[in-house]
């Protein structure tokens, strides 16, 4: 059955309307970014303005953007690739040979997601200080994999599930061992899958801020705990808190923007046989 | 000849500035405001002049709370220096985490603090926090809709006063509120201002048993005072207005009266931060039954947490930081209006900073009276004004916000709400070990 043009235009209209609202924030963010602060907090709100990009100078010469930046990309790429180095294996396993307690652990994985991180922050904070890992890369880099672990396997499972078993079934003929069915079948077919794990593993790992704020201080750092540098209880810095804002989610936009093909195609990936 | 060769090389080296061969690199743990984002770039000459480093850690208030509370507990080490309050000083010196602060140098001059001030960072005969800036509550006002409305506010008005005139001067088709006060939940939001206001209507947090208090008579008027007059009276939505929020709305002219902390005085009188700059009156913080606790006190102050490994080096930065050369440094440099207020006798003596801050006798005033040893009507067992010093209060200060906040923005009674937080202060105290 084939929409009216009436239904096209309400569905266009809902889909705009819905991406707007979604947008505003953003947009009013990046606004007020290059507003003084008594233009931030004018009443009414104004829309034209002389801008300034003075609240870009303060913030980049009072916080190491550079560094938060950098510790940023570390982080959630070295999250990233350590988690699929542990995620595909794990989902190969338990997509090609399951047994009666895959699905229970499936459902155990998803659960660790369920529980709130605080719940478990005094643990981790001193098997951290402990072993030397607070404010360090490689030990947010460990506990962002930890976290971003059930949702990689999750959708690594998905995905795998979409491959016929016929097409592992007959590289195991010709010989193919686990390693290289794998590497020869499993990986290429699932490319789009893994790649949109990926995406979405790095713009988990870039936008969490708990754990962030919390195991690090100076030299690990990254752009969530960065922007709350600029959180005032007494004092009114929401221009220069929307420039820090702005620059730390810079990256990952125009990130997200060039990736979103092969990010919309994985999530949709096996969606529509 | 090679001896003598060291050795000039090794003076030689030492001799250079800035370049300390002993060169320590301090961790710093601070809030974000006005204050500290100063000292931030002014302690760059502290660095040039010492040859040693800082790295800033700068979060918000309860994640500093929070963060510099587990690195303690757990010797983590990882902050020289922290940015406490009069709430934790005490608390945290009678465990031992803090160090002694009082053995700074000669010039340093202790007796130049201000004495409540002081006093409320010492503990058994020491110090173990140097004040950075305090600040207490007072009132402002906007002089000219007071004028134009043929209104004065007397130098300390009631509460009485203070709701006729926001009645007088609301008018909620310009968006103009009689009154703004803080309204979001928290030990350090909402229950800041509701704190003294019971204070000064009578009441009291505990009886000399540790039995709260809070469906008592004294905190029935206080509260419905308080929730009536906001409806009344004050901005929509105020549940959830805080400091900035309520800052905010002054600024932006829709506020007639607003009851908070003295440090907004700064802010509210430079053109670049508000619109009704030089319109802005101050007077003494409104009582009702009695005075005592009527106003706030709040210090923020520099520590040095026992696990530090740099105390030296830590005490040598916060003895400058705090120090009348300091203030005069900023004075200098950065203008006399944003000097950190409310620490140095010798500030409300200098003829510039006095010049700039038309307020500053009244902050003055209202620090001088703050008392936190002498803060409720009847007698209490502890110390504190907005706040009680004892451990478990965070948590019973921000639960009781939450059950005001509700009362407020009218998803329950007042009778209802205070009837939640004596029943959960009531929880809260025994399993602190305060109630049997």
């Amino acid at each position: 059955m084939r929409a009216s043009p009436l239904q096209k235009l309400i569905i266009a209209i809902l889909g705009w309307g819905a991406a707007l609202l979604m947008f505003f924030p953003v947009a009013w963010m990046v606004l007020t970014s290059f507003k003084t602060e008594i233009n931030a907090i004018h009443s009414p709100p104004l829309l034209i303005f002389h801008p300034t990009l003075a609240n870009y100078g303060h913030v980049i010469h009072l916080g190491d953007y550079i560094g938060a930046l950098t510790n940023s990309v570390v982080i959630s790429v070295g999250a990233t690739i350590l988690g699929l180095i542990i995620g595909i294996p794990a989902a190969y396993a338990m997509a090609f040979f399951p047994n009666r307690w895959t699905k229970d652990l499936m459902l155990w994985m998803l659960s660790t997601k369920m529980m709130p991180a605080v719940g478990v922050l005094m643990p981790i904070y001193l098997l951290c200080q402990r072993s030397g890992l607070l404010d360090t890369q490689t030990g947010l880099i460990l506990v962002m994999m930890l976290s971003n672990l059930p949702i990689i396997v999750w959708m690594l499972y998905t995905f795998f599930k979409e491959i016929p078993g016929d097409i592992i079934e007959a590289s195991r003929m010709d010989g193919a061992g686990p390693l290289a069915q794998l590497r020869v079948v499993l990986l290429p077919l699932a490319g789009p899958g893994i790649a949109s794990t990926a995406l979405l593993s790095i713009i988990l790992s870039w936008n969490e801020a708990f754990w962030s704020i919390n195991l690090t201080a100076t030299n690990a750092a990254p752009l969530t705990a960065f922007i709350a540098t600029f959180s005032a209880p007494e004092g009114l810095f929401w221009a220069k808190l929307s420039a820090a804002s702005t620059l730390a989610v810079a990256p990952i936009l125009i990130f997200g923007w060039a990736t979103q093909r092969q990010l919309v195609r994985g999530l949709t990936f096996g969606a529509v046989k | 000849m090679r001896f003598t060769l060291k050795a000039a090389l090794t003076a030689a080296l030492f001799a250079l500035p800035g370049a300390n061969a002993f060169a320590t690199t301090i961790t710093i743990a601070t809030v974000n405001n006005n204050d500290m984002v100063v000292m931030q770039k002014l302690s760059k000459t502290w660095e040039k002049d010492t040859g040693n480093h800082i790295k800033w850690v700068v979060l918000q208030e309860n994640v500093l709370r929070q963060r510099v509370t587990t690195d303690i507990a757990t010797h983590g080490g990882q902050f020289d220096i922290v940015t406490i309050g009069a709430y934790e000083t005490p608390i945290w010196a009678k465990r031992g985490w803090l160090v002694k602060l009082n053995d700074f140098p000669a010039s340093y001059d202790y007796n130049d603090l201000l004495p409540p001030v002081r006093q409320a960072l010492t503990v058994d005969g020491a110090m173990y926090a140097a004040p950075f800036y305090a600040e207490s509550s007072f009132t402002m006002y906007r002089k000219d809709l007071f004028k134009k409305a043929g209104l004065t506010m007397p130098e300390q008005p009631t509460y009485a006063q203070i709701e006729q005139f926001a009645d007088k001067l609301t008018d909620k088709s310009k968006q103009q509120y009689g009154i703004c006060l803080r309204g979001k939940p928290g030990w350090g939001e909402n229950m800041a201002f509701l704190g003294t206001l019971v204070n000064t209507y009578g009441g009291r947090w505990f009886n000399m048993k540790w039995e709260p208090q809070l469906t008592s008579k004294p905190w029935e008027n206080a509260i419905n005072f308080y929730v009536d007059l906001m409806k009344k009276d004050g901005p929509p939505g105020a549940s959830s207005d805080g400091f900035n929020e309520a800052e905010a709305l002054f600024a932006t002219g829709h506020c007639a009266i607003w009851i908070d902390s003295t440090v907004a005085a700064g802010m509210l009188d430079d053109p670049k931060q508000s619109q009704v700059a030089g319109e802005v009156g101050f007077a003494k913080a409104p009582v009702a039954v009695t005075d005592k606790g009527a106003a706030w006190q709040w210090i923020w102050s520099l520590a040095i947490p026992s696990s530090s490994k740099h105390q030296k080096t830590a005490k040598e930065f916060i003895a400058w930081a705090t120090s009348q050369k300091y203030i005069d440094l900023v004075g200098n440099t950065e203008g006399w209006v944003v000097a950190p207020p409310g620490t140095r006798m010798s500030t409300y003596q200098n003829p510039n900073y006095l010049k700039a801050a038309p307020f500053a006798k009244q902050v003055l005033a209202a620090l001088e009276s703050a008392n936190p040893h002498d803060a409720t009507l009847k007698p209490v067992p502890y110390t504190g004004i907005q706040f009680v010093t004892i451990p478990p209060f965070q948590q019973i200060g921000t639960t009781v916000g939450q059950d005001i906040a509700g009362a407020l923005s009218g998803s329950t009674s007042v009778s209802a709400a205070l009837n939640s937080a004596q029943q959960s202060t009531t929880s809260a105290m025994q399993q602190a070990g305060y109630l049997k």
